[in-house]
């Protein structure tokens, strides 16, 4: 991870694997258009976004499943799009696993490292297939057949059965969707700290973008077939670049109105009934355009002291180290506040009807384009 | 209801109980029962023809099954990418295939076979080095082994396929991920997948041309299977030894079915 640091080593530094201007038709159908990405080495990147955005396609180019349209796939620097999948040096964990049925565990495991030519010898398979059992906490497990497992373990002989190759980059297939959300939080855990423990590049792709943002050093953020933006989890999160994936990565307010003036990294945004929200806009818009600011929950104070907008409680949650406000504004409708335990102390609580007032740092808001 | 269908399967039923019970019979009159004996059966299998056109039967049998099972499952490895349009067109011929009564297979394969004979043993005398000995293409094995093939590769594309469409297409995407070859995949994956269609399809293949009466009745030539022994030999009567004989391919029929039945259920649960 030190490359992502020293912008000189990076520069040097083929990527792992990169996607360059690549495209997936089926007929009619747009699955993936004009992809640009490049993935550094022992990264964990996701792709993230709703069903039918076209991760999976994207992740089939790299694993080789689907040639694309047009474009390049490149591994380790070289073009790979007309390389069958049993020769690319990656490994793939799939959605419902597709582990062999007919199969025990261990020879699920060891299919890989068998298909090796020069054939690695049976104690050294046994040895490599040991091993991967106990990385995914699964000792002893060799012999049984794969109906014997419940979904949770299945899922681990998955994983098991793609690291043991060793492979450069692994490849997931939203493979917590079908575990329960417990299993799915301890696997979530796993899967992070057996990334840095293996140094192995990981490609995730999810549509839980709590997933994406606990797990990855970047996401890419899809929509419609293409890439909308990548960045680490915080860049995202601090400066999306557009209301789009604002409202993807985490919660926020979006307050729709007109631009009133766009000047030096100012903007302000003309908000229903005249109310002006000055905030910053990554990508530049011009004046009298409809945009979208957008508030995050936590950047709002509610206080009793009157300053800011009147506003009434609706609702609260209680989330335990911060509580979550449902305010209504006359103009501006109903939006959330995340108060911290330690404001709200300050504060006192605010009960449902109660009087408040709402206010933020002048100029926190982002200003985005509508899509 | 319940009358109506007791009546179908009784009406279906008691012919064949009927000889199987007759086969046994001690007597030799076919129409009355004289007490238990196995004597039919002896002196079924130590008539010389009886034999013989066992020993045909079981040679056509394995090898049209083997054939058919064969080339029937590279034919339903090769329609799986066969899609659109096409793909409906060889449906629709497979299931005709089928449904075609036997009888216009016989006539068909018959007129066919006699008319390329016709046509290709005098171009094999001309082009034959030696003066004599010319090979005369005939009806026979060749003949029955490639009709009851032909017909019996329907059958094993159509229960291979429906094996292969319950087969998780991501197995074999799974196998190439993990290095495997397509032949690699092939051995290791989808055989051991589709094997059980495969086998009971072997089974029924194999089935159908031991108890074929009609296209070998057609193409047989100067072979008799048993079958067509049965038939020519109740032109002379019914005699328990022809119920015998019957009893005995309905047996190994039977068996083959129920054999392939339960090979099919358990690859589904396994599967
Ligand atoms: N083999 C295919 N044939 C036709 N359309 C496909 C195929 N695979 C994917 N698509 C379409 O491409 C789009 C993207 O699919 P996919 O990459 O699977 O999305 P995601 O993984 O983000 O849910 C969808 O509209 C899907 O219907
Ligand atoms: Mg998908």
């Amino acid at each position: 991870m030190e490359s992502n640091l020293n912008p000189a080593t990076e520069a040097r530094e083929t990527p792992i694997a990169e996607l360059r201007d690549a495209s997936k038709h089926y007929g009619a159908v747009v699955a993936a258009q004009g992809l640009n990405l490049s993935i550094r080495r022992g990264e964990f990147l996701s792709f993230l976004g709703p069903s039918g955005c076209g991760k999976t396609t994207a992740l089939r180019m790299l694993a080789g499943f689907e040639s694309p349209t047009s474009g390049d796939v490149l591994l380790d620097g070289q073009r790979v799009n007309d390389v069958p999948p049993h020769q690319r040096p990656v490994n793939m964990v799939f959605q419902h696993y597709a582990l062999f049925p007919h199969l025990t565990v261990a020879q699920n495991i060891a299919y890989g490292l068998r298909q090796r030519r020069p054939r690695p010898v049976e104690a050294e398979i046994s040895r490599a297939v040991e091993q991967a059992l106990e990385t995914v906490r699964l000792p002893g497990f060799g012999p049984r057949r794969i109906w014997e497992m419940s979904g949770g373990q299945q899922q681990r002989v998955a994983l098991a059965r793609a690291i043991v190759n060793q492979p450069k980059i692994l490849l997931l297939d939203e493979p917590m969707a079908a575990l329960d959300k417990k299993l799915r939080r301890d696997m979530q855990i796993e899967l992070q700290s057996l990334q840095r423990s293996l140094g192995i590049t990981f490609i995730l792709v999810t549509h839980d973008q709590e997933e994406a943002l606990s797990m990855s050093d970047r996401i890419c953020i899809m929509r419609g077939g293409r890439i909308v933006q990548v960045g680490s989890p915080r860049d995202l999160y601090d400066r999306p670049a557009s209301r789009y994936v604002a409202d993807f990565v985490g919660k926020s307010n979006f307050f729709p109105g007109q631009i009133a003036s766009s000047a030096a990294g100012r903007t302000t945004l003309a908000a229903a009934g005249g109310l002006m929200i000055a905030g910053t806009a990554p990508v530049e818009i011009a004046a009298g355009r409809t945009a979208t600011a957008s508030l995050r929950p936590e950047q709002i104070a509610l206080h009793r002291r009157a300053e800011g907008l009147p506003v009434t409680v609706v609702n609260r949650i209680f989330l335990g180290e911060h509580t979550e406000y449902l305010v209504r504004h006359t103009n501006l409708g109903e939006f959330l506040v995340l108060v911290s335990r330690q404001a709200e102390a300050a504060e006192g609580g605010f009960e449902p009807g109660d009087p408040a007032h709402a206010s933020w740092p002048e100029g926190a808001a982002l200003i985005l384009a509508d899509d | 209801m319940r009358i109506y269908a007791l009546a179908v399967y009784l009406f279906l039923y008691i012919p064949i109980g009927v000889i199987a019970l007759f086969s046994f019979n001690a007597g030799r009159h076919a129409a009355q029962f004289q007490g238990f004996s196995a004597q039919w059966y002896g002196k079924a299998l130590s008539n010389p023809f009886v034999v013989d056109a066992f020993q045909t039967s079981l040679i056509v049998a394995l090898t049209s099954a083997v054939l058919a099972t064969l080339f029937g499952t590279m034919a339903a490895m090769a329609l799986q990418s066969v899609k659109g349009r096409l793909r409906v067109a060889f449906d629709a011929l497979i299931y005709i295939a089928v449904m075609v009564p036997g009888i216009v297979i016989g006539i068909a394969t018959l007129i066919a076979l006699v008319t390329l004979f016709d046509w290709l043993n005098p171009l094999l005398a001309a082009v034959w080095p030696l003066a004599e000995g010319a090979p005369q293409l005939s009806l026979g094995y060749g003949s029955l082994i490639a009709a009851h093939g032909l017909f019996a590769m329907a059958l094993v594309i159509i229960i291979v396929r429906a094996r292969m469409a319950g087969m998780d297409r991501s197995l074999v995407e799974a196998s190439a991920d993990l290095g495997a070859t397509p032949w690699g995949t092939f051995r290791q994956v989808t055989l051991p997948q589709i094997f059980p269609g495969i086998l009971a399809g072997f089974l029924l293949a194999f089935t159908f041309s031991f108890d074929d009466f009609i296209i070998a009745f057609f193409v047989a030539g100067s072979q008799t299977t048993l079958p067509v022994y049965v038939f020519s030999s109740i032109r002379r009567g019914v005699t328990p030894e022809i119920n015998a004989i019957g009893t005995m391919v309905l047996a190994v029929s039977l068996l083959m079915l129920v054999t392939a039945q339960a090979i099919l259920q358990r690859g589904r649960k396994a599967g």
